[in-house]
C-alpha cells in the first residue's frame, strides 16, 4: 500500500503531520509498537529535514507484509558531504532553525539508527534523495 | 502442552470479558437515537441501529461523554442498591474530596459527616487520606523508572484510553495504586487489625463518575478490588440534602480519623499531582485535550517530559458527570479548604507512614494489558488487504460526516464496512446514486433507512422538541 505526502519547505506548522497519519495507519495495521515508533520517528526527522533545509518535497511511505518503505525526495541545496552530514551534531542549519529548536544535527543519524537500511544520494543545487526502510517482525501480541 | 495452551487461552478470553465491564449503558425505552451522544464519543464506540445508540464494549472507555450529551437520560451510570450497605454490620463510606465541594461553604463538614452517618455509614473516611503514601510511591517509582513520560494512574478513563488508543504507551502508566485503591486496602487492613472479621465489614466508594465505577467492578493491573461497593454521588447528594434539611438530635458522630492533607484536598482537581512532580511535568484535563495532545505529539517531545497528568473531565474531578454542582466552585471550595488545612498542617506529622499498609507490598499496580481498537486485522496482509479496501470505499463516500449511515462519520462507516459491521448502501448518498443506477430499488433504500433510524422516526411526531406539541 502507497500513501504519497507533498511537503513545503520552511512551514514548521506542519512539521510531523505525516508522522502522525503514519502513526495512525500503522495502528491500525496491527503492526507492533517497537517498528512503528522506529518508522514514525524516522519519519519525522525526515519531514524536519526537509521543512528546515529544503524548498519543497514529497514523501511516499509503501507498506507490505515485510518492511515499512519511506522515500522523502526533495528539491533543494542538497547535502555536499553525506559522510559528514551522518556524523552527530554536525549540522548546516541556520541560526534562526536552530532557535526554533531543530537543527541539532541529530536528524540524519537518528534516521539511520532508527531503521534497517538507509540510502541517501544528492546532488547540490537540485535535492536529495533519502529512503529508509524498517522492516515488520511478527507481532508479539 | 497443547491442552495447557489451550487452557491458558481461555483463562486469558476470561480475564480479557472481565475488562470489558463497564458503568455506562443505554436505556433502550429512552433513547430516541437522536446521534448526540455518537459525535460526542472520542473512541467512536457508538452507532446508531434500529433508532437505538450501541455502545461498542470494546471501543469504550467509560469517560462519560454521552452520559452529559444525552438530552433524554438515556444513558445511564449503573450503581449498587443502598440497601446493600446493611449487608454489613461495619459500613465504610470512603468520599471523594469533590463530594464536600458540592455543598456551599456554609454548610460544615461535619454536617455532611453527620448526615451520611444517619444515612446508614458507620464510618466515614475521604479517598485521598492515602495520598502521601500514593506520592512515596510516586516518587520511589519516578526513581526507578527511567522511562519518560510517566504517565498517572489516576484517572481510569485515561487508563482505557490508552489501553484501546495508544497502546504504544502503555508502558509509560506509573504502576502507582490510585488513592480510592490504597485507601480502601488501608482501611480494610486497619479495620481488621482492630477484631473485626473481614466478612462483616462493608467498604463503599462513592463515585464522581463512571470510570471510577468499571475500574472498581474490572480493575486494571489490579487483582480484585478492595472496595466492596459503589454508591454514585448524585444519588448521595439527595440524600445528603433531606438529612441536612432535617433537624435531629446531635447523636454520636460518626467514627473517622484526621489523616488528610492539603495535598490530598487538591489531589483530584488539576496540577493536584503534577504540582508535586520533579522535572517537566503538564497536567491536561478533558479527554478531547487528551485525545488532542497524545494523538499530534511527537515522540521526541514527548520523551523530553517527566509527568504528564491526564484527566478526563474539565477541571478534573470536580468535573465529574455525577456531580451537580457547579465545578468552578466545588474547585473554589476545595481550595479554600485546603488553605485552612494548610494553616494548621505539619508535614513532618505523617501518620500514615507506621500505618497497616507498606507500600512496596500495596502501592504497586500489576501489567497493564492493551486493548486495541483501531487494528483492522491480527494478520499483516488481510490487514493491509482491508485497509486498501477502506481508502477505495472513502473515494466514494461524501465526507460531509453526516452521520446519517448510523456511524459518526466517513470514516469511522468505512471501517466498519471492511470489518463486515455495516454496508456501503446504508450511506444515504451512496443510496442515491444506487438509485439512480438501478442497482438499488427506492423500497430497498427506505427499508436501509428504517434499519438504521427506526420506523417510528420516518413518521409525523409533533411532541419532538420544536415541534406543534413539544411540552407534551
Amino acid at each position: 500500500m502507497q500513501f504519497r505526502h507533498k511537503i513545503a519547505g520552511g512551514d514548521f506548522t506542519k512539521a510531523g503531520n505525516v508522522a502522525s497519519s503514519v502513526k495512525k495507519i500503522l495502528r491500525q495495521l496491527n503492526i507492533d509498537h517497537s517498528v512503528s515508533k522506529r518508522v514514525v520517528i524516522g519519519l519525522y526527522e525526515g519531514e524536519v529535514n526537509v521543512v528546515a533545509h529544503a524548498f519543497s518535497g514529497i514523501i511516499d511511505v509503501d507498506i507490505d507484509e515485510m518492511r515499512v518503505k519511506v522515500i522523502i525526495t526533495d528539491k533543494g541545496p542538497g547535502i555536499a558531504d553525506i559522510e559528514q552530514a551522518m556524523e552527530e551534531g554536525y549540522s548546516t542549519a541556520t541560526p534562526q532553525v536552530r532557535e526554533m529548536g531543530f537543527g541539532a544535527g541529530m536528524g540524519l543519524s537518528n534516521m539511520k539508527k532508527n531503521s534497517d537500511s538507509m540510502k541517501i544520494s544528492s546532488k547540490i543545487d537540485e535535492g536529495t534523495i533519502v529512503e529508509l526502510i524498517t522492516f515488520i517482525k511478527p507481532n508479539a501480541g | 502442552m497443547w491442552n495447557l495452551l489451550l487452557l491458558s487461552n481461555q483463562m486469558q478470553d476470561k480475564n480479557q470479558n472481565r475488562d470489558f465491564h463497564h458503568a455506562l449503558t443505554v436505556h433502550i425505552e429512552m433513547c430516541i437515537g437522536c446521534t448526540h451522544c455518537m459525535a460526542v464519543c472520542p473512541t467512536q464506540a457508538i452507532r446508531v441501529k434500529n433508532g437505538k445508540a450501541k455502545i461498542s464494549a470494546n471501543r469504550c472507555v467509560d469517560c462519560g461523554e454521552c452520559y452529559k450529551a444525552c438530552p433524554v437520560e438515556a444513558i445511564v451510570v449503573e450503581q449498587d442498591d443502598l440497601k446493600m450497605i446493611f449487608k454489613f454490620p461495619v459500613r465504610v463510606i470512603l468520599i471523594p474530596s469533590v463530594l464536600i465541594g458540592q455543598f456551599p461553604r456554609k454548610i460544615m463538614t461535619s454536617s455532611i459527616y453527620n448526615a451520611l452517618k444517619e444515612i446508614g455509614f458507620t464510618h466515614i473516611f475521604e479517598v485521598e487520606n492515602t495520598v502521601d503514601m500514593v506520592l512515596e510511591a510516586g516518587r520511589q517509582y519516578m526513581h526507578e523508572q527511567k522511562e519518560r513520560p510517566v504517565i498517572s494512574s489516576y484517572c481510569p478513563a485515561i487508563i482505557r484510553l490508552i489501553q484501546v488508543k495508544y497502546p504504544s504507551l502503555i508502558s509509560n502508566i506509573m504502576k502507582v495504586n490510585p488513592p480510592i485503591d490504597m485507601t480502601a486496602m488501608y482501611y480494610r487492613e486497619k479495620l481488621k487489625g482492630s477484631g473485626i472479621p473481614e466478612d462483616q465489614i462493608g467498604l463503599f466508594y462513592a463515585t464522581p463518575c463512571a470510570a471510577k465505577i468499571a475500574a472498581v467492578k474490572s480493575p486494571v493491573g489490579e487483582i480484585e478490588s478492595a472496595v466492596t461497593g459503589v454508591i454514585n454521588i448524585n444519588f448521595l447528594y439527595n440524600q445528603i440534602l433531606k438529612f441536612l434539611q432535617r433537624k435531629y438530635t446531635e447523636s454520636e458522630p460518626p467514627e473517622t480519623d484526621n489523616l488528610l492533607s492539603s495535598r490530598g484536598i487538591l489531589w483530584s482537581l488539576t496540577r493536584g499531582e503534577a504540582i508535586h512532580s520533579n522535572g517537566r511535568a503538564l497536567a491536561i484535563d478533558g479527554i478531547k485535550n487528551v485525545n488532542e495532545f497524545l494523538e499530534n505529539i511527537d515522540n521526541e517531545k514527548l520523551d523530553k517530559i517527566d509527568f504528564l497528568e491526564l484527566r478526563a473531565c474539565d477541571e478534573s474531578c470536580a468535573g465529574g458527570i455525577l456531580l451537580s454542582g457547579n465545578r468552578f466552585l466545588t474547585v473554589e471550595r476545595l481550595k479554600n479548604r485546603a488553605e485552612e488545612y494548610r494553616a494548621r498542617e505539619d508535614d513532618k506529622d505523617r501518620k500514615l507512614k507506621e500505618g497497616f499498609l507498606n507500600i512496596s507490598e500495596h502501592g504497586f499496580l500489576g501489567d497493564i494489558r492493551p486493548r486495541p481498537m483501531d487494528k483492522l486485522d491480527e494478520d499483516i496482509s488481510s490487514a493491509l488487504k482491508k485497509m486498501e479496501r477502506q481508502r477505495r470505499i472513502m473515494c466514494f463516500l461524501p465526507g460531509l460526516d453526516c452521520a446519517g449511515c448510523g456511524a459518526p462519520d466517513c470514516q469511522t462507516l468505512s471501517e466498519d464496512i471492511v470489518l463486515g459491521n455495516a454496508q456501503i448502501s446504508d450511506c444515504i448518498f451512496m443510496q442515491q446514486q444506487m438509485v439512480k443506477q438501478n442497482l438499488l430499488s427506492q423500497e430497498q433504500a427506505f427499508r436501509i433507512t428504517e434499519n438504521i433510524w427506526g420506523k417510528e422516526r420516518l413518521e409525523k411526531n409533533c411532541n419532538k422538541l420544536g415541534a406543534e406539541n413539544e411540552n407534551n
